[in-house]
């Protein structure tokens, strides 16, 4: 087994002290509404980072996974509310590495729509919780199929659209909702941000020259604006030593101050590019200036494999249903994740996608079928995911003292037929209703 | 097969020439001589036949069972326990038509023709084959409220144009209703804007084409007493196509999602006397199952796409077996050049939504979808004298994980996962 372990690329610091504010602050808020443990018994138990437990039990206590093993040696805490998972499988909370849930309702429909800032593509001080809304409807249909957190992402049509959160898919307000607030910020580079429309309406940036120059000067700038606020912060100190009047402060720049934390290397940068000159071309851009990066999609980069395996850096693979290129053939998007398995890149899906979010698990089974083992294409939807954004110290598998985020269902989680009984989110079984189940029961009754 | 190969190589030098028209009005018959053994047989009609045979020749469906009578010439193909389904059959595709989809400088173009678009080259075609699809409805799109006439093809991918249009497939026209009309015109500031106006300019067409009919009834009669000076209406392409609706020759295929339009639609085609063959998209059949079912209106719809507009708000994925066990006949269908290529995980998303059965799930991306087309005499099943359309599957159809090994069009392989590069046997790069 080749090491399939490489860093997490959010910072734990950074990433925890974040998570810990917003988590506490929700998972306080959930274990005191919530006195009673409850044990999950029988079922087939995935818990994707220690094997698979037939017959096991699970116990959840003050939202947290508090015990798990085979069923005959977990210990049953007194007056647990003990649930029969007898015939069924479990396993942890599915994670969909970015969607659009909270930025729109219905797609058509603009004034229903928040999803990307388009006057300028240069728009790192958007951010996703600005405008995350918490009681989309989107949200209990895509979490009742199991997923229960997500990167929400701002649209990809302009290079630096914003920062993305981390989302939890309940909760009781969208501030306990939010775990990381600006968790890693897009670069995309696929040329869908050109302003090229039309010969008439052509603008800035025009051209992927245009990007590219564009982007260089944004981070450029960015470094220029660090370095007046490191002198700023030297003078300040040399005028407190001396007992001096404080020197005045740089004016503040929002845009240039939210690219500081990736210019640190303190959050990753999510690099999308699809084809190989794309994709080299942004991965220069980022070691220039010696960003933290994860890639995304890259379907259509199958010649240079080997080279995203050297980067040493995880990928966000999807959508799987891209379709290919006219010169690759039929299945070069359908097996590009068992390529990158082959070459030990760490995987995680992502649907790209709002309303279908539900289906991510389908994309991950559907690699299974050109080559992908079943358990890593799990994995890529859970604790590789989970590792990816640096909260596996929360999620992403059936560990004690984790959030208590899992799924309990009729069988495989990756096929199509399986049917989602019970889903608990922080240890809380969330209700399994949505506006389309409403809209079934009101009309199976006619 | 490579005496097939032949012949196909022919029939392309053929068409190259422009003479394939008048050449293969009627198609050539298929010479195979195959014996699929020892398959998970899904017959879609009959249940499995576990350690099942079929014998395909020149074509067609020559025998089924758990054995057959085979001459010792035929070629065996062990499937080694594989499945083997009928081919997919999308009864809602756009492919292959090379962004010509819609006529969209008037909101009735029934004189469209998609077979004047259809691009048999477009690779598309290939990678739907890939995912098991042997049959395709390939409509005119929605921007009109009377659109074009649909072409079927089978995607007998490098066998060459008229090889792959479906042969004697009945005729049928796209109607469409709803926000996509009204938006197209609307944002002209032209009728339709509402759907108000969309139905206004769909009865207007249809009282035009009875104008049309009653001028020509009139100059037939006139001629038939002999009367010299009768002068013929003028010959007008719209109006002898709309005509043909009312005179029943064509099946209407209406895109439509709203209960309240299914309705309207239904009291149209009263009104004027033809018949609505299936409701296309349907997303709300669910709400109102019975009036489809009572008039015998299929649907082809999605499992559970949903929300991309207003009128797909109230999309449930219980839709399709909701209206099913209501009566309806339900095809599940694509739409799209990507659902086009995973049929077979669309429709078993039914069987968790709702519980349809293995069989019911099958067929509605097989016999369901043939019957919307108007072919399932010919196909969307495993029965004796059907064309040989099969699929063998690694692992199991009805799932996320399976993928077509193998796919058959009467009786010959035009996809193979085991070959080497492309898996097309009847393609060459360059042709």
């Amino acid at each position: 087994m080749r090491d399939r372990h490489q860093s997490s690329v959010v910072s734990r610091k950074f990433a925890n002290r974040a998570l810990i504010i917003s988590v506490v602050l929700y998972w306080g808020v959930v274990a005191s509404a919530q006195h009673q443990a409850v044990v999950l018994k029988g079922g087939k138990l995935l818990t994707v980072s220690h094997g698979v437990v037939d017959n096991g039990a699970l116990v959840m206590e003050a939202g947290k996974i508090s015990a798990l093993g085979p069923a005959a040696s977990v210990r049953i805490p007194k007056n647990a509310k003990v649930i029969d998972a007898a015939g069924m499988t479990i396993y942890p909370g599915l994670i969909d590495s970015e969607t659009a849930l909270g930025l729109t309702e219905i797609s058509a429909e603009e004034s229903t729509n928040d999803r990307i800032e388009l006057t300028d593509e240069i728009m790192p001080h958007m951010h996703v919780y600005d405008a995350f809304h918490a009681e989309s409807e989107l949200i209990p249909v895509t979490r009742l199929n199991g997923i229960t957190n997500t990167i929400v992402a701002p649209d990809s049509t302009d290079t630096l659209p914003g920062q993305d959160s981390f989302v939890q898919l309940a909760g009781p307000s969208a501030a306990e909702m939010l775990l990381v607030r600006d968790i890693a910020m897009p670069l995309n580079f696929t040329g869908e941000q050109r302003r090229n429309e039309s010969w008439e309406k052509r603008k800035f940036p025009q051209t992927r020259m245009g990007m590219a120059s564009q982007l260089r000067q944004a981070f450029l700038d960015a470094q220029d604006y660090q370095q007046k606020l490191a002198e700023y912060e030297q003078k300040k100190a040399d005028a407190a030593r001396d007992k001096k009047p404080e020197p005045s402060a740089p004016k503040r720049d929002l845009k240039l101050e939210a690219l500081l934390p990736y210019l640190q290397g303190k959050k990753p940068v999510v690099l999308a590019a699809q084809g190989p000159s794309d994709l080299e071309t942004a991965v220069r851009l980022a070691q220039e200036f010696k960003l933290k990066f994860v890639l995304n999609h890259i379907s259509h980069s199958r010649a240079v494999l080997d080279y995203v395996a050297s980067l040493k850096v995880p990928v966000i693979v999807g959508p799987i249903y891209e379709t290919p290129k006219e010169y690759e053939r039929f299945d070069a998007v359908y097996s590009l994740p068992a390529e990158l398995y082959k070459r030990g890149v760490k995987l995680a899906f992502a649907s790209f996608d709002a309303h279908n979010s539900r289906n991510l698990p389908y994309q991950a089974g559907f690699a299974t079928g050109f080559g992908l083992p079943p358990d890593e294409a799990l994995k890529a939807i859970t604790l590789n995911a989970a590792e990816i954004w640096g909260v596996a110290d929360q999620l992403g598998s059936l560990d004690v003292g984790k959030s208590a985020n899992v799924v309990v269902a009729t069988g495989d989680p990756l096929d199509v037929k399986t049917d989602v009984k019970r889903v608990f989110i922080a240890g809380e079984e969330i209700p399994m209703t949505s506006r389309q189940t409403r809209l079934r029961d009101e009309y199976s009754t006619k | 097969m490579c005496r097939n190969t032949t012949v196909w190589k022919m029939l392309l030098l053929l068409t190259s020439a422009s003479l394939a028209r008048t050449c293969f009005a009627q198609q050539p018959a298929t010479h195979n001589d195959v014996v699929i053994k020892n398959a998970i047989v899904m017959t879609a009609t009959h249940g499995n036949l576990k350690n099942g045979s079929v014998y395909i020749k020149d074509g067609k469906i020559a025998a089924v069972g758990a054995s057959v009578d085979a001459p010792s010439s035929a070629t065996v193909i062990d499937a080694g326990g594989k499945y083997l389904t009928p081919g997919i059959i999308d009864s809602h595709s756009h492919l292959a038509l090379d962004d010509d989809v819609n006529e969209a400088t008037s909101p009735v173009t029934p004189q469209m023709m998609m077979q004047d678009a259809f691009d048999y080259q477009d690779k598309a075609i290939y990678r739907a084959l890939a995912g098991g699809v042997t049959t395709s409805l390939l409509l005119h799109g929605s921007a009109n409220m009377i659109g074009g006439q649909a072409v079927v093809i089978k995607h007998k991918y490098g066998a060459g144009r008229d090889a792959m249009l479906f042969p004697n497939a009945p005729r049928s026209i796209k109607f469409a209703s709803g926000e996509n009309p009204k938006r197209v015109y609307g944002s002209r500031h032209e009728l339709p804007s509402t759907r108000m106006g969309n139905f206004a300019v769909q009865r207007d067409a249809l009282v035009q084409a009875q104008d049309y009919i009653r001028s020509w009834d009139e100059y037939n009669a006139k001629v038939k007493r002999g009367d010299k000076d009768a002068t013929a209406p003028k010959h007008d392409l719209k109006l002898e196509a709309l005509a043909d609706v009312l005179r029943g020759k064509l099946l209407v295929q209406i895109h439509c999602y709203r209960a309240d339009e299914f309705e309207t639609e239904i009291a149209m085609a009263r009104e004027f006397g033809y018949h609505i063959r299936a409701f296309h998209h349907a997303l709300e059949a669910y709400k109102v199952p019975e009036k489809l079912a009572a008039e015998n209106i299929g649907i082809a719809t999605f499992a559970d796409w949903w929300g991309y507009k207003q009128e797909a708000w109230d999309a449930i994925p219980w839709n399709a077996v909701m209206a099913m066990r209501k009566g309806v006949r339900v095809a599940i269908k694509s739409d799209s050049d990507d659902f086009a290529r995973r049929l077979n995980q669309e429709a078993a998303k039914t069987m968790r939504y709702g519980g349809a059965t293995e069989e019911e799930a099958l067929k509605m991306i097989t016999l369901n979808a043939a019957w919307i087309i108007g072919v399932d005499d010919k196909v969307g099943s495993i029965d004796v004298g059907k064309d040989a359309d099969l699929v063998l599957w690694d692992g199991y159809p009805l799932s996320s994980a399976a993928v077509p090994g193998k796919v058959f069009i009467d009786g010959d392989v035009y996809f193979d996962r085991t070959l080497p590069g492309y898996g097309m046997p009847h393609y060459t790069e360059g042709q």
